[in-house]
């Protein structure tokens, strides 16, 4: 009968949202936990600094150079649609407001999730699988404490300096293409930047935006690490879940950070 | 990879990251420009502001002097009260005249100082006296239109 | 004092699904300074047993008293405490892939103990010698033979000097080298440690030839105990099945279908 057919699909979709919301509860207590055992994380900092290399300094080259080709093509596409309006010279304005606002928090939290994310989310499912955090827990040691923080501090730390650097490549990006391949004037180029830029408003609320992506995607890539099945493809499932959730996450939280700093300002 | 290079790369890493944040404070954004204590606030009333925006630019001689730092409405004038934040170096007598410009032909608008010759000079709370509201368009179309209907011919209304 | 029980078991029922236990009434003592084995089949709950004797999970009847304490009035602090007394090895040695051996056997020194350095290594060193794998220290896992990396955890599980040391499957795939190595320090470390060894396994015969006493799991339920000469004759049906790998017997070989006939459409 459709009816049925129809009820037992309302009752699993019922039943997903309720688990999901569930696991969201489950996920926030982890992090509370994470959180509040934080103290060898923070005491033998040697730990954190190791996961602030492999989750920084390791993605530099992917931030470095989609950063200096994001801002290649908006120097390109942008000096298209300004010089309709004789308004060129603002190029520089352009490119140094999106990679500020926008690009470099988002663009550099996308690369970072799929890069270092799908990592650490990896490691941890797999020392999940091989035993290795029953064993630390048999040995009287936190694997949360000793694991799992250290990482999350680590991406923390490195999320805000990868999307400066993302935004810094991008505006040197846009000065190459525009002033010295296209033939903007530097001057024009540089002052107008400096004029339409603001510290606070601009570049702070990019980089707080920054903070608050680097917290969601660690957050999202220990949990799922630490919550995967033990099997190659639950590690795998798990991994996936982390880039596809970290995206999400990252867009949506753009979103409602957007809406609150940059619109709505003081008149 | 041993403990030290680990540490050197992860100290190169985050220098370089506050260098990028540094580079984006000084040379893209205008921190480098204005320091917040070196200032001055005076106030000015104006009829119309036209689309004068906080933080929009106080200009003189066509050099930035100063930001407007606040916009307020006067409900026993039905005035705008314009406060603006002036660098401390530049010092303005009390008769000069606080005009709202526009930058070109349709961009954004600034108030424009233009000095007059009183000795005294404005302190920190002073109002300026003389002010010049922003051209507002509908005003200046309806009043072109005016004018051309009061000198034309009848036929020519329309 | 000491115990004389270092391990009692009293009445102790378990499930991971309240629904369907896997340990059902279940009474054992060892004694300090034994090795006592638990055998039976793969899902017998042997394994399960072990981490409630780790203290992983509570009893949902009963207690169990390790090392003088009911594991279920412990708190966390109370739980870490009793483990450092304790020792386990994992079924495939679990070690930490990101260190190497020496680091590996050095971990419990370094999380427990701050010891000077030298210290430190000479402690780890004998763990290694003990083990024989003092020349391997400077190895990686990922650079060692299942029977070698088990070895490595066997000197890792005793770094603190225990006096409970578990055994999960120490047998399972190893070359008849390997098993007489890891059969003669099971012996030998049980010894110089004067500690107490639990062996899980299902490899009878091997077991049999260690250890002092074993207890025989079927369904949940210790069906069977007692030394080595004893279980070798015992009359009960399964465990005479399990010693002599009889294919055949109380342990079906057909695993319940319909009749035959039936099932290739004849008659």
């Amino acid at each position: 009968m459709e009816l049925a057919g129809l009820r037992s699909r309302l009752e699993r979709l019922g039943s997903t949202v309720t688990s999901q919301v569930w696991r969201l509860g489950y996920a926030s207590r982890f992090l509370f936990y994470l959180v509040a055992h934080s103290g060898t994380a923070l005491k033998r900092f040697r730990l954190t600094t190791a996961e602030i290399y492999f989750a920084g300094v390791l993605s530099l080259v992917i931030i470095l150079v989609s950063g200096l080709f994001v801002g290649m093509v908006l120097a390109l596409q942008g000096y298209e649609t300004l010089q309709r309006f004789g308004a060129s010279e603002s190029l520089g304005v352009l490119v140094a407001l999106s990679l500020v606002r926008e690009l470099g928090p988002v663009v550099a939290g996308l690369l970072f999730a799929s890069r270092a994310g799908s990592a650490i989310t990896a490691e941890i499912g797999l020392m999940k699988a091989t035993e290795q955090i029953s064993a630390m827990e048999m040995m009287a040691v936190d694997p949360i404490a000793r694991v799992v923080a250290p990482r999350f501090w680590g991406g923390v730390i490195s999320m805000p300096l990868l999307a400066a650097l993302f935004s810094a490549a991008g505006i040197f990006g846009g000065y190459l293409v525009g002033v010295q391949l296209i033939g903007v004037d530097a001057g024009a180029f540089w002052s107008q930047m400096q004029a339409a830029v603001d510290l606070r408003n601009d570049i702070l609320n990019g980089v707080y935006k920054s903070i608050v992506f680097g917290v969601a995607v660690t957050w999202i890539a220990v949990f799922e690490g630490y919550d995967a099945i033990p099997t190659a493809e639950g590690v795998s499932r798990a991994t996936t879940r982390t880039v596809v959730t970290s995206s999400l996450a990252i867009l949506a939280l753009d979103f409602v950070l957007t809406a609150l700093m940059f619109t709505g300002g003081s008149h | 990879m041993n403990r030290s290079m680990i540490d050197l790369w992860v100290g190169v890493f985050v220098v370089v990251g506050f260098a990028a944040l540094i580079f984006l404070a000084l040379k893209v954004g205008n921190l480098a420009s204005f320091s917040t204590d070196d200032t001055y606030q005076v106030q000015a009333k104006f009829a119309n502001i036209g689309g004068l925006k906080v933080r929009g630019p106080v200009k003189s001689a066509g050099v930035v002097v100063g930001r407007v730092a606040d916009i307020r409405f006067d409900n026993e004038s039905y005035e705008a009260i314009v406060w603006m934040t002036i660098n401390l170096h530049y010092q303005f007598p009390r008769d000069t005249t606080a005009k709202i410009l526009t930058s070109g032909i349709l961009g954004e608008q600034y108030v424009g100082l233009e000095a007059g010759g009183d000795g005294v000079m404005l302190k920190n709370g002073d109002r300026v006296r003389l002010t010049q509201s922003a051209v507002v368009l509908e005003n200046l179309i309806s009043q072109f239109l005016f004018n051309k209907a009061a000198e034309g011919k009848p036929e020519e209304k329309k | 004092m000491k115990q004389t029980q270092i391990v009692e078991i009293r009445n102790v029922s378990f499930g991971y699904d309240p629904a369907r236990p896997v340990l059902r009434d279940i009474n054992l003592t060892i004694p300090r300074g034994s090795v006592v084995g638990i055998m039976g089949q793969s899902g017998c709950g042997k394994t399960t047993l072990l981490r409630i004797i780790m203290g992983a999970h509570l009893p949902s009847k009963g207690e169990a008293r390790v090392l003088g304490h009911a594991t279920g009035s412990l708190d966390g602090a109370g739980l870490y405490e009793m483990r450092r007394k304790m020792g386990m090895l994992f079924q495939f040695g679990a070690l930490f892939t990101d260190m190497s051996v020496y680091e590996n056997v050095a971990f419990p020194l370094r999380e427990h103990a701050d010891l000077p350095e030298a210290l430190e290594h000479d402690l780890v060193m004998l763990k290694l010698q003990a083990v024989g794998l003092r020349g391997a220290a400077h190895l990686m896992p990922t650079e060692l033979s299942g029977g070698m990396a088990r070895r490595v955890a066997l000197a890792r599980s005793i770094a603190l000097d225990p006096q409970l040391i578990l055994y999960d499957e120490p047998f399972t795939g190893l070359d008849p080298i390997s098993f007489g190595v890891i059969v003669r320090l099971i012996r030998d470390l049980n010894t110089s440690l004067g500690a107490t060894s639990i062996i899980v396994t299902h490899d009878v015969q091997e077991a049999l030839d260690v250890v002092d006493y074993a207890f025989f799991m079927a369904a949940g339920r210790v069906i069977a105990q007692g030394t080595p000469d004893q279980i070798r004759a015992s009359p009960e049906p399964f465990v005479n099945q399990f010693v002599n790998g009889k294919p055949d017997g109380p342990v079906p070989f057909h695993y319940a279908a319909p009749e035959y006939a039936a099932d290739l459409e004849l008659a």
